[in-house]
């Protein structure tokens, strides 16, 4: 770091009070700041600018206005499907980590080709095979055996693009999550699967009242990153065209924005509305995630999360998952940044004031 | 704790394991009877905890017959017909493990009613009622509503030795109680498990270093050495009358 010393010789002849930096000045003078409120800062200029571009921009806001309510109607739609793909998800995470855990020939088998399949292709493309593909080979299969097959054969794999975007969200996310939760289950230390044998329970019993409990805790957080993913990912079933009666947020947002010729409002809706959805999702799953560590974490009188970001602020703690973010960018800083907390330090001030100062 | 039946407790006979082409265990022959307590002692390596283990099928046998309460298993294969003859075996035993194992997620009180209730469906109050009476046994009944993560080591060793003890097993193991923990919380447990053996006469068999413990409390004591019981008596022979050399270069390891 080089030194400015715009005091001139002053600076030089009182070696007590050396010239400071221009960065250590400013870390200084906001010492007493919170971090929080400095992130908060931060958002607000960010927000400025936006609503600046937003307002150079003149886009009709009497448009948006008038049809928010439309578009925002469509995320009823887009919560059932990603409701409806993330139960399945995860009943076929469960059973596929199950499977990639078993010896049983046959349920690692299909589970290993199950995961491979939908890992393998691109989402979009198991739409279209699930929404035009499926339907013509249940056809095809129905003139070729037609006295073996009901006639109703291909009317049962003909989807509606919503029935088909549940599915196809499902087993895909599904596919992914299965290492997820196959990590969750072998998180769970081997002593555990051994104390529930030795009192006598079954597979079952060991799995429901030992394994997975042990094992959600750690997949929670990352189930609930596939849910808010998966919320977005609804937005490429716009592409299939649903009907009128089940259009979610995106189809909304195109068909109305291209009719009025209001596309760029229409866009600019979506994101806005797809972003508040998983802002608020992204709120309860920390929340949860907090009750989940009961059991895990000696309460202390600022309570359990004080004690997780406590942990987080000595370098090398290793606190595991339980990193606040602002621990986290204290250790994370890059090294010009350590030298200035460094310095800070020497005055007096600690590196992890912003995570002390938590009130949670 | 069973009563009128007639024969050992447990019954070992030509046990055998090996895992991959290591043999750790070369033949073994045991009988345990009721209110015996039999201290296993040896160096590490030496097969003792992978007899406890073998007995409650921990370890699948490669070779040998356990007899526990009158339920005879052969070693070998697993086959389906056998996973449920285990799991009423083990419902039998009491294990106690090195590193506790405590479920984390359920507080003392849901560990040691965790047994009853899940495996033999005892009901709720009356897991309740038979959970608190073992916590009390092992002096830990202010507890009950803690999570394991806020006891010491000694504490979730005691409540291991709750939760086992809550199934009203035949024989209790303990495969190395005190080793994980700090010197001054040895002393509770050992205290806990001599209460055991002396007040209720548990059938105990355990696996230890704690020569003190043996010389107090063991009827019998069995010393391993690679693979094979080399000698076996009353704490009385093994201390003062030690027959074979490596028992007693062991002993003079460990005293």
């Amino acid at each position: 770091m080089t030194t400015q010393d715009t005091t001139g010789t002053g600076a030089t002849r009182s070696p007590v009070v050396p010239p400071q930096p221009r960065r250590d000045r400013l870390a200084l003078a906001s010492a007493g700041v919170s971090f929080r409120a400095k992130v908060a800062l931060v958002w607000i200029a960010i927000f400025a600018v936006l609503g600046f571009l937003f307002w150079s921009a003149s886009f009709d806001n009497g448009w948006i206005g008038e049809h928010i309510g439309f578009i925002a109607r469509g995320l009823i739609f887009t919560l059932i499907m990603a409701a409806g793909g993330i139960v399945l998800a995860i009943t076929l995470a469960l059973i596929g980590a199950l499977g990639r855990l078993s010896r049983n020939p046959v349920a690692y088998g299909v589970s290993g080709f199950y995961t491979s399949f939908f890992r393998g292709t691109p989402l979009i493309v198991q739409l279209f095979l699930f929404y035009l593909a499926m339907p013509r080979t249940a056809q095809n299969l129905v003139d070729k055996f037609p006295n073996s097959l009901p006639t109703t054969f291909d009317d049962f794999f003909t989807w509606s693009a919503f029935q088909v975007g549940i599915v196809v969200l499902g087993l895909n996310y599904g596919a992914y999550m299965t290492e997820i939760f196959r990590a969750g289950i072998q998180s769970v230390s081997h002593g555990q699967g051994e104390a529930a044998d030795a009192l006598g329970m079954s597979y079952r019993q060991k799995l429901r009242r030992v394994i997975l409990p042990q094992a959600l805790r750690v997949v929670i957080p990352p189930t609930g990153n596939e849910f808010i993913a998966m919320m977005k990912d609804t937005a490429l079933i716009s592409i299939l065209g649903q009907g009128i009666e089940s259009m979610e947020l995106f189809r909304r947002a195109q068909l109305l924005g291209n009719a009025d010729v209001r596309p760029t409002e229409a866009l600019v809706t979506a994101a806005a509305l797809y972003w508040a959805l998983t802002a608020v999702f992204t709120f309860f799953q920390s929340r949860l995630e907090h009750r989940m560590s009961k059991g895990y974490v000696r309460t202390v009188a600022g309570g359990p999360r004080a004690r997780q970001r406590g942990k987080a602020i000595v370098p090398g703690a290793g606190g595991g998952e339980a990193y606040g973010a602002p621990a986290g960018s204290v250790m994370d800083a890059p090294d010009e940044e350590i030298g200035v907390t460094g310095h800070t330090h020497a005055g007096g001030l600690r590196p992890a004031d912003p995570v002390e100062e938590d009130p949670s | 704790m069973s009563s009128g039946r007639q024969g050992p407790v447990v019954r070992v006979e030509g046990l055998h394991k090996s895992f991959g082409h290591i043999e750790v265990l070369k033949g073994i022959d045991m009988e345990v009877d009721e209110g015996e307590v039999v201290v296993i002692f040896g160096r590490s390596g030496s097969g003792k905890s992978t007899l406890l283990r073998c007995i409650n099928f921990l370890e699948e046998p490669s070779e040998g017959t356990i007899e526990v309460s009158g339920l005879r298993i052969e070693g070998g294969h697993r086959i389906h017909s056998k996973r449920e003859q285990i799991r009423k075996l083990r419902s039998h035993c009491g294990m106690v493990f090195q590193q506790f194992n405590l479920f984390p997620h359920m507080t003392t009180l849901g560990n040691v009613m965790e047994g009853p209730v899940t495996v033999k469906g005892v009901e709720e109050m009356q897991a309740r009622a038979l959970a608190m009476e073992m916590l009390g046994k092992v002096g830990l009944s202010d507890k009950a509503d803690e999570y394991p993560i806020r006891l010491s080591g000694g504490q979730q060793q005691r409540v291991a030795i709750a939760r086992a003890l809550a199934m009203e097993p035949d024989v209790m193991m303990f495969d190395e109680p005190t080793s994980a923990l700090d010197p001054e919380l040895i002393g509770e447990v050992l205290g806990v498990m001599k209460a055991l053996a002396m007040e209720m006469h548990t059938t105990m068999m355990v696996v230890t270093h704690e020569m003190g413990f043996a010389r107090e409390v063991a009827t019998r004591m069995a010393f391993f050495h690679e693979g094979r019981i080399l000698e076996e008596g009353t704490p009385d022979q093994i201390f003062s009358h030690t027959r074979s050399p490596e028992t007693r270069t062991f002993l003079d390891a460990v005293l």
